[in-house]
């Protein structure tokens, strides 16, 4: 089994305040693993690491350690952001679609990729629906303004932008944070059927649906990674009091 | 011990009458206001209307919109009959009538014919002085919005383009004329003796000759354009800051640069707001006086901007009446009288019309705007 992601001492601040302390971890390929912990554990923090979306913020920077995408260090000097961001998606909390039609918002990221030809995009536009299961709600309304989407289907939509470019991992943040318990479901069997074609990553509250959906689970606390492992252990027989304590409500 | 029956009021409400006196007092000012409003209006309306409006098909006078403004005659004939003409229908009623003596000529300058000229002449200077602004204002609303980081330095250089829209116009006016007027580069064969600095350029004979513009349209749209800059920058950094976030985050996150985002999610949807803000900065351009007496504006000028002009693009370096200036120089040059009133009222009512109708104009696009653009 290879693996994807690979962290490995890894410490990031947001100017003088330290977010993340000496993380390390693995994340196997076509696999889903899932970060737990409570608010400001800095779960999102590392997510956003893997695609180096936090570079927008001017103070964030790694202060020590790496993290390598298939085997490269992303915080080399010499990296293609464009090109690592094409190949790690993102999915985020709030979904965000463009105020576009359906079909732009899945074109968006093969337009500013090059791709000019119209039925290869069309083509990959279907092909992005049908695999965030949205095809059969939308197929005959693609030009229609996606704001005209519930929540749920606007969230597929952007897991369908997201991996319109053919990513190798896909990031979600909360994906499920803004949506009921229905359309969390949704997208939880998307997750599963996802996971065969890319390596997720998901940070997650709700630690039902980690458990649910995910292959390896990492609890996070106060910007320490405290444990991780496969999530039947981590959920069944945790080897850390803390994560013991969070899983069964005691505290978080 | 609490009595209901005390809930019950003897007499009138505390502070009965107090609380009319302020009321009729508020009241009465708001209403002062209205009063001057509708007398502003109402004396310009009632003078002004029969200058532009006729009773018969298409209802308005389409002569004083688009005739070039003239001197006026009024004199009487032979047999008394009194006549008012333009100086050009004026001499071909001399030559008509050759031989014919004629009775108490008078005179009155810029009150015969129409306003066609000072029309145009705004609307030149207003859309070229909102082009040249938007340009400028649009690129430094991106980099304060977009780029720049916020810092001390950034803060102040934002409070520094607010502080330019407190600048009293007429020093804008100053600025344009020794800046533009007098100092501004230019590519020419023969630099003038004034000229400030002359570079000479690698092309034969050529020089770059910081000898101004003179007094053009050109000058006075890069007037009126520094004056509307604060305005159209704090409007579109406003509009940018508006579009979500979430659609930047997206966009980066699927590889696009910062400038592809900024092209494809960020400025499509602040234009509208960038736009319909800057009619305003349009009423305003529109409107002014002071910044183009000195920098484009002429009072009498017999051709249309682009007549006699070797090639298109001298109309940039011609000078041009507007409709501002136009009002001022009927109001303070000339001395009013009954022949004078038509011209005087009825661009005073022409002008106000526009006016209104810009403001009307982005009040309406803004509502749709807002409408329209929710997320």
């Amino acid at each position: 089994m290879s693996t994807a992601v690979q962290i490995q001492n890894l410490s990031f601040a947001y100017g003088s305040k330290q977010a993340l302390h000496d993380v390390s971890l693995d994340m196997p390929a076509r696999k889903v693993t899932a970060f737990i912990g409570p608010s400001g554990c800095g779960k999102s923090t590392l997510i956003r690491c893997i695609n180096r979306i936090n570079d927008r913020i001017s103070t964030a920077h790694v202060t020590a350690g790496t993290i390598k995408v298939h085997g490269i260090d992303i915080y080399r000097k010499d990296i293609n952001i464009q090109e690592l961001r094409r190949r790690v998606g993102m999915v985020f909390q709030k979904y965000n679609p463009f105020a576009k039609s359906i079909y732009e918002n899945v074109a968006y990221g093969l337009r500013i990729a090059g791709m000019t030809n119209r039925s290869d995009i069309d083509d990959a536009v279907e092909k992005s629906l049908r695999n965030a299961a949205l095809w059969d709600e939308v197929g005959d309304r693609l030009h229609t303004s996606a704001f005209g989407l519930s929540g749920g289907q606007q969230q597929r939509l952007c897991i369908a932008r997201a991996i319109a470019t053919e990513p190798e991992i896909l990031l979600m943040d909360e994906p499920c944070a803004a949506l009921d318990p229905l359309a969390t479901l949704r997208i939880e069997e998307l997750i599963s059927e996802l996971k065969k074609k890319f390596t997720i990553v998901i940070v997650t509250h709700n630690m039902a649906q980690a458990a649910r959906c995910s292959d390896q689970t990492a609890f996070m606390y106060l910007g320490k990674l405290v444990e991780v492992g496969p999530t039947m252990k981590i959920f069944e027989n945790p080897s850390d009091p803390q994560t013991e304590a969070y899983i069964t409500g005691s505290f978080g | 011990m609490f009595n209901p029956e005390n809930l019950i009021r003897k007499g009138l409400p505390k502070g009965y009458f107090k609380d009319i006196l302020v009321r009729s007092l508020l009241g009465g000012i708001t209403y002062l206001m209205v009063l001057i409003a509708v007398l502003l209006f109402g004396k310009i309306i009632i003078d002004g209307a029969p200058a532009i409006f006729t009773s018969e098909f298409p209802f308005v006078d389409t002569e004083f919109l688009t005739a070039k403004n003239e001197t006026l005659h009024v004199f009487d004939d032979a047999k008394g009959t009194r006549h008012q003409l333009p100086a050009s229908k004026y001499n071909e009623y001399i030559e008509a009538h050759a031989g014919q003596q004629i009775y108490n000529e008078q005179t009155f300058s810029y009150s015969g014919g129409g306003i066609a000229g000072p029309i145009i002449g705004t609307a030149l200077l207003t859309c070229g002085s909102i082009i040249l602004a938007l340009f400028f204002g649009v690129c430094a609303a991106i980099y304060l919005a977009e780029y720049a980081k916020q810092s001390p330095f950034i803060h102040a250089v934002r409070l520094a383009i607010l502080n330019l829209a407190g600048i009293p116009s007429i020093v804008f006016g100053l600025f344009g004329f020794s800046v533009f007027v007098l100092a501004a580069p230019v590519i020419t064969a023969n630099p003038v003796d004034r000229s400030l600095l002359v570079l000479p350029l690698f092309i034969e004979g050529w020089a770059l000759s910081f000898q101004g513009w003179n007094s053009s349209l050109m000058a006075g749209c890069a007037t009126l354009a520094c004056m509307i800059l604060p305005v159209v920058i704090t409007a579109s950094e406003e509009s940018l800051r508006a579009v979500p976030q979430g659609f930047r985050d997206a966009s980066l996150a699927m590889g696009g640069t910062r400038w592809q985002t900024i092209r494809k999610c960020v400025l499509p949807f602040s234009l509208p707001g960038i736009l319909t803000s800057s009619l305003l900065a349009i009423t305003r351009v529109a409107g002014e006086t002071a910044p183009i007496m000195f920098t484009a504006a002429v009072a009498a000028k017999d051709d249309f901007p682009w007549e006699g002009l070797a090639n298109p693009f001298d109309i940039l370096s011609s000078q041009v009446q507007a409709l501002p200036y136009h009002i001022y120089t009927l109001a303070a040059r000339i001395p009013s009288s009954e022949y004078t009133q038509r011209a005087q009222f009825g661009s005073v009512l022409v002008f106000l019309i526009l006016v209104a109708m810009l403001s009307f104009g982005s009040m309406v696009l803004r509502a749709k705007m807002r409408k329209k653009l929710k997320w």
